[in-house]
């Protein structure tokens, strides 16, 4: 009964992440897509509750739906003219695009029905958030200190790039 | 197998994000698309953090990692997609030829 309601909800969850991930690639007017990327990324929040990963979920609302789609409208807006649905979005590469996915897909899913998996049947630490702050502190400490290096990096570089030349 | 329905949705999600990669003409579609295939790699990391290595959080903290690295790789591209606008007066990359000869 449990597992019914949790395949139920798995499907819709894909059913939505699926259509307006292509609604994202397809869309001729790019401020859509963005919406629309939004509910993809929405949908993988709610995967990540369904994989027993509540702490991913609440960070992938927050950085995800939260910073970088706001980010990504942002832009939009400053790049005014492209928000009109007049101009093509498509380069001349879809049919060939549809064949390399479809050969991607085919490849990957097939490498998964044949490989042997050894799943292993154990629950996940109880207190899932509280492990994995005690993990970034001890064994994940080194990581997690060039991430953030990482992250200076990318702030410092995205105001030198964007800014007026001599300002 | 109940795995595999979760490889299956990363995939699919993965595909569609190169679609998008192959054919969107502006620039920040592209990044969107990007958006879509880092997060169908993140859907792989946590679910065989849950099925196959379910004694630790590995995967969960890859996960983590990927979605920081993708704010950042989002902030420097739109920083360029900006300039780009501001030099060519569009982001459409097929017209923005100056590094291929």
């Amino acid at each position: 009964m449990q597992t019914d309601t949790v395949q139920l909800v798995f499907y819709l969850f894909s059913f939505l992440i699926i259509i307006s991930a292509i609604y994202v690639v397809t869309l001729k007017n790019i401020f859509h897509s963005a919406i629309f990327l939004v509910l993809t990324l929405f949908g993988v929040a709610g995967i990540y509750i369904l994989l027993h990963a509540e702490f991913l979920a609440a960070v992938q609302v927050l950085i995800y739906v939260g910073a970088v789609s706001v980010l990504m409208i942002f832009a939009i807006m400053l790049t005014t003219r492209l928000a009109s649905r007049e101009i093509k979005q498509s380069n001349e590469q879809v049919m060939a695009g549809i064949f390399i996915c479809a050969g991607f897909l085919l490849a990957s899913l097939g490498s998964f029905a044949n490989t042997v998996w050894r799943v292993v049947d154990k629950p996940l630490p109880e207190n899932n958030t509280l492990t994995l702050g005690q993990l970034l502190m001890n064994e994940y400490v080194l990581p997690f200190e060039v991430v953030s290096i990482v992250l200076l990096a990318a702030l410092i570089g995205a105001i030198v790039l964007a800014r007026k030349e001599g300002a | 197998m109940i795995m595999l329905q979760y490889l299956a949705l990363a995939a699919i999600l993965f595909a569609i994000g190169v679609f998008g990669v192959l054919t969107r003409r502006n620039a920040v579609g592209i990044l969107m698309s990007l958006e879509l295939m880092f997060n169908a790699a993140n859907i792989n990391f946590v679910t065989f953090n849950k099925f196959i290595a379910p004694g630790g959080l590995t995967g969960q903290i890859f996960a983590a990692f990927v979605i920081v690295i993708a704010a950042a790789e989002a902030v420097v591209g739109l920083a360029i997609v900006l300039l780009l606008y501001r030099n060519w007066k569009g982001i459409n990359v097929d017209r923005i030829n100056i590094m291929k000869w």
